[in-house]
């Protein structure tokens, strides 16, 4: 490709990568290494972190002191990244996630946000009226459970552990993964064992 | 620092009203009061990090508020927000 046939963008990530190589900030492979693992990073990787936690108690621990860790020891690298908090819906308490600032999300282990997240209209309703954005994805949570919305802001990304259904005794790890969706990891959306569609 | 259960008010401060900023306080919080609940650990401050000046590490804690103490007509139970120590006075 000569200057007269390519595009302005690729000259210009031309010449940003020769910069960044040139001043010794990222090399080649290493930009090459990132792309690949952002591309790799999606919501299986978190399905795969919270079925894991519903079989091991230990590994639960773990994913709910420090999620990065956890992470990391289901081999999601998240080295240079946001730290990772894992928040928990029990039987009194639902959590829903949203960043009524901007997008933030916690890629590495969910991948992009899904469109809806980065919205105003999301953001300015999820932390004002959670139960009426929750009855829009089909959510119905017994009015005793508490609500909590945690707006992320600054230096953590967040993800939601769900609650594991019933009807999934003696599941293992892999077939309930399987059951996750994105929305049940943001909490929007709760995992069922006999997912409606 | 502050301890879980501290009450704390977040400052009534517009710095957007004065000038270019970067500001990781949501609007809808600036004088409200709620509880800390804990401390999440220390990261520089994204207000300079943002215009590339130099950049303190500040104390960043999660904090709990009562939804409708902000809007009588909010839905939720509780609202849960990561503030940094420089926005965060006694209540």
């Amino acid at each position: 490709m000569n200057a007269l046939t390519e595009a302005p963008s690729e000259r210009l990530l031309a010449g940003l990568k020769h910069l960044l190589a040139a001043k010794g900030i990222a090399t080649e492979e290493e930009i090459a290494a990132r792309v690949a693992q952002t591309d790799r990073a999606s919501p299986a990787q978190g399905a795969r972190m919270v079925a894991h936690a519903w079989t091991d108690p230990e590994y639960r621990a773990l994913l709910l002191r420090d999620g990065a860790q956890a992470a990391e020891a289901m081999g999601i690298a998240m080295g240079g990244l946001p730290p990772l908090g894992v928040l928990e819906n029990t039987e009194e308490t639902h959590n829903l996630v949203v960043c009524t600032l901007c997008s933030c999300y916690p890629r590495a282990v969910l991948g992009y946000p899904p469109f809806w997240f980065k919205s105003p209209g999301y953001r300015a309703r999820a932390i004002r009226d959670p139960r009426g954005v929750l009855a829009e994805f089909g959510t119905m949570l017994p009015d005793r459970k508490r609500i909590r919305v945690v707006d992320s802001t600054a230096d953590y990304r967040w993800m939601v552990l769900p609650q594991r259904p019933a009807g999934t005794e003696g599941w293992n790890a892999d077939r309930l993964a399987a059951l996750l969706r994105e929305g049940d990891m943001i909490g929007v959306t709760v995992p069922s064992a006999a997912p409606s569609s | 620092m502050l301890a879980p259960g501290t009450p704390v008010r977040v400052r009534d401060d517009w710095p957007e009203a004065r000038g270019p900023c970067h500001i990781r306080t949501p609007h809808y919080l600036r004088g409200r009061q709620g509880t800390v609940v804990r401390h999440l650990g220390a990261f520089r401050n994204p207000e300079d990090l943002a215009f590339a000046r130099p950049a303190p590490t500040l104390a960043l804690y999660h904090v709990a508020f009562e939804p409708r103490t902000i809007w009588p007509d909010a839905g939720g139970d509780e609202i849960l927000v990561e503030l940094y120590e420089n926005w965060l006075e006694a209540a």
